[in-house]
């Protein structure tokens, strides 16, 4: 009798991606899904999905889901987890979402140290609108709006929204992955696994950036866009740990008691 | 180790990524049509699968389940 080792897992709705072939939003889901399912908090998580490619993240995600005003993410997440602070909120953010217009609602719930999770996807580009220039897009990527690629002088730097989170006293935990290969993907379910037990745990804001492909707007195909992680986007975006202060939180939490 | 796998051919989007990362060769491109117009990949039974599901992780559109004996 043959074993099912691997399907759909049940947090997921029987529903077609509307995602192009090969992005790396609905590997995002799917690990979300499968992390609600193996803690078993699919009755009490609320999503806070955001304006972009993944709008429409509460048609395939079978938990609550209220969405957020464009890059108010974060902000709403603490509003739901305050005056419901037994329920697992998360909030699903695109580069041009927490990065651009709603980087003040990000960066302040960080600060205040909000006990909420957050995933940030980062494809380097505006993928809704028609892949223009995001802040989180390389020097000398093309785009749409930037033809010639991005310039330093004229556009500014990319925005290491990881590295300078990290320096924020109120952050509990924070981990760059990647979704281009089996072995990042597993890598990249622990990490949201871990930055989900971190709110169950209670020890405050956590984010997961995630790496994904967007082969639609970098106009190559799907397995070129996995290697262009690797080779390119993950020279200025170097995945790793960036903050975990797990471990001390729950000393002095122990400490205290 | 034997096993092997189950392709939903509406859910695929054409993508390749499967084929790219599969060890055995055993998913190919095939020249059929499913209803969202894809070309939906299908497996090469000459090529044993051995049930390692690197295809079923990396697939963005979760068509591929996994069986293991």
């Amino acid at each position: 009798m043959a074993k099912k080792v691997f399907g759909r897992p049940k947090s997921l709705k029987d529903k077609i991606f509307h995602y192009c072939p090969g992005c790396g939003h609905s590997i995002a889901h799917r690990l979300i899904a499968e992390v609600i399912d193996e803690l078993d908090i699919r009755g009490i998580t609320i999503g806070v999905p955001p304006a972009g490619c993944a709008v429409l993240a509460y048609n395939y995600l079978d938990v609550d889901m209220i969405e957020a005003p464009h890059g108010r993410g974060p902000a709403m997440a603490s509003g739901i987890k305050r005056t419901l602070p037994d329920r697992i909120v998360f909030s699903y953010q695109g580069d041009g979402d927490l990065a651009a217009i709603g980087i003040a609602e990000s960066f302040h719930a960080a600060n205040r140290g909000e006990n909420i999770s957050v995933i940030f996807i980062n494809n380097a580009v505006y993928g809704m609108t028609g892949g223009q220039m995001a802040p989180t897009t390389i020097l000398n990527q093309k785009t749409t709006t930037s033809p010639a690629g991005r310039h330093k002088i004229l556009d500014g730097y990319p925005v290491k929204v990881s590295e300078f989170f990290s320096q924020l006293e109120g952050v509990t935990y924070i981990e760059r992955c990647m979704v281009n290969s089996p072995t990042n993907i597993n890598k990249t379910r622990k990490a949201i696994k871990k930055s989900f037990q971190c709110q169950m745990d209670g020890m405050g804001f956590s984010l997961v950036e995630i790496l994904s492909p967007c082969p639609t707007n970098w106009k190559m195909n799907p397995i070129d866009s996995c290697k262009w992680i690797d080779e390119v986007m993950s020279k200025t975006f170097p995945p790793g740990v960036f903050k975990d202060n797990t471990a001390s939180v729950k000393k002095a939490a122990e400490g205290a008691s | 180790m034997k096993g092997s796998i189950k392709i939903d051919k509406e859910l695929c989007k054409e993508c390749h990524l499967c084929i790219n990362v599969c060890p055995q060769g055993h998913i190919i491109p095939t020249k059929e049509y499913n209803a969202q117009g894809y070309h939906p990949v299908g497996t090469n039974n000459e090529k044993e699968c051995t049930g390692c599901a690197l295809c079923a992780t990396i697939c963005p559109d979760i068509a591929i389940e996994v069986y293991r004996e």
